[in-house]
């Protein structure tokens, strides 16, 4: 038993002082990570990870995909029904409920602008009125890179017409600069071909735009693997889009519970600030009282 | 009557100027589903598939969300 003024009893406080200290520290840090939210066009997200639903094998993989990642906003694509369909033919919708999610229509496949406004009002017609879209305008199949003058002017016409527009583009600042400029509520360079799994290719681009950038700046397309994820928001990226990298891995619903942990883990990497990069080695273990 | 229906010809068993949105909509097994209707290049909203009427030779373009990145 340890009474006021013994020895054990001393070390009894003190060890509830210390504990208390990481108690505060603690509730510090989750307050912190708890405000740290992405804010687009006026809502918040707790998650920083878009993810894309094609080429899952069925709506159920897509969902079990969508609930491991933890993503809030979900993107679709916008295509004709089949004709003479059965009537009980599984819908995406179904499965990723407007209600329960973000959806952001995309217009992948479009390769110029008019078709991808064109697909930008089917698309707030089919969600009742949702503005938020994601814009793509693609400039050729091989490289799947965006065409710059119609994403532009895409981008403005959408814009004008009461569009929230987050958009898909190249790495260059200025451009970036640009499509901010004009009112899209996200920039979304990519970091490598749509589609490679090639990762970020290009940080030194993408510090250079977020430098400049006032409205989130989203990597869309090229990462492969949960490190590149990482990287991407090591660097400062306030979110990443991505698709192939769950749905092409053969297990795509651990991977996608990989990428949400590795987005977080970035996200707290940057926020945390790393140490400084030396060219020679610093020991970590005190000089003094070497035996 | 003879339509466009998502770039195939489509004939609709009915007079033109009677058939509307929601008539076609119904022959193709998708009452109730989430898309939207593109007629002659205009969007139709749902509140007036049941007016908007087709006519002879219309181009209509019926779409919904499917998976994609």
């Amino acid at each position: 038993m340890s009474g006021p003024g013994d020895p054990a009893g001393t070390a009894s406080r003190q060890g509830w002082r210390a504990r208390l200290i990481r108690m505060q520290n603690l509730l510090t840090w989750e307050s912190t990570m708890s405000e740290d939210l992405l804010t687009i066009a006026g809502k918040t997200y707790a998650s920083r990870l878009l993810i894309g639903t094609g080429k899952y094998q069925d709506f159920e993989e897509t969902r079990g995909a969508i609930e491991a990642s933890g993503a809030e906003i979900v993107t679709v694509a916008l295509r004709r029904t089949n004709m003479g369909q059965n009537p009980d033919e599984p819908n995406l919708l179904d499965f990723v409920s407007p209600e329960r999610h973000t959806i952001l229509p995309n217009t992948a496949g479009c390769f110029n602008a008019e078709d991808a406004v064109r697909t930008c009002k089917l698309a707030r017609e089919l969600l009742d009125g949702h503005s938020l879209v994601k814009l793509e305008v693609l400039g050729d199949q091989k490289t799947l890179y965006p065409n710059i003058a119609d994403t532009v002017k895409a981008a403005r016409t959408l814009v004008d017409d009461g569009f929230q527009v987050m958009v898909y583009t190249n790495d260059d600042p200025i451009v970036a600069k640009e499509l901010e400029d004009m009112g899209c509520v996200a920039v979304m360079p990519l970091g490598s071909l749509i589609g490679s799994g090639l990762g970020i290719l290009n940080p030194h681009s993408l510090l250079l735009i977020m430098e400049q950038a006032r409205v989130p700046i989203i990597v869309d397309a090229g990462v492969g693997t949960p490190s590149d994820a990482t990287l991407a928001m090591e660097l400062g990226c306030d979110g990443v889009l991505l698709n192939s990298a769950v749905a092409h891995a053969n297990k795509p619903v651990l991977m996608a519970s990989a990428m949400k942990k590795a987005i977080e883990a970035g996200r707290e990497g940057f926020l945390a600030g790393r140490m400084p990069k030396r060219v020679y080695a610093n020991p970590s273990s005190p000089g003094e009282g070497l035996i | 009557m003879n339509l466009i229906v998502n770039g195939d010809p489509y004939t609709f068993n009915g007079s033109a100027d009677t058939v509307t949105v929601a008539d076609l909509v119904t022959e193709l097994n998708l009452t109730g589903r989430r898309l939207a209707v593109e007629v002659n290049r205009e969007i139709v909203p749902k509140s007036e598939h049941g007016t908007h009427t087709l006519r002879e030779g219309d181009t209509v373009e019926v779409v919904h969300a499917i998976g994609g990145g």
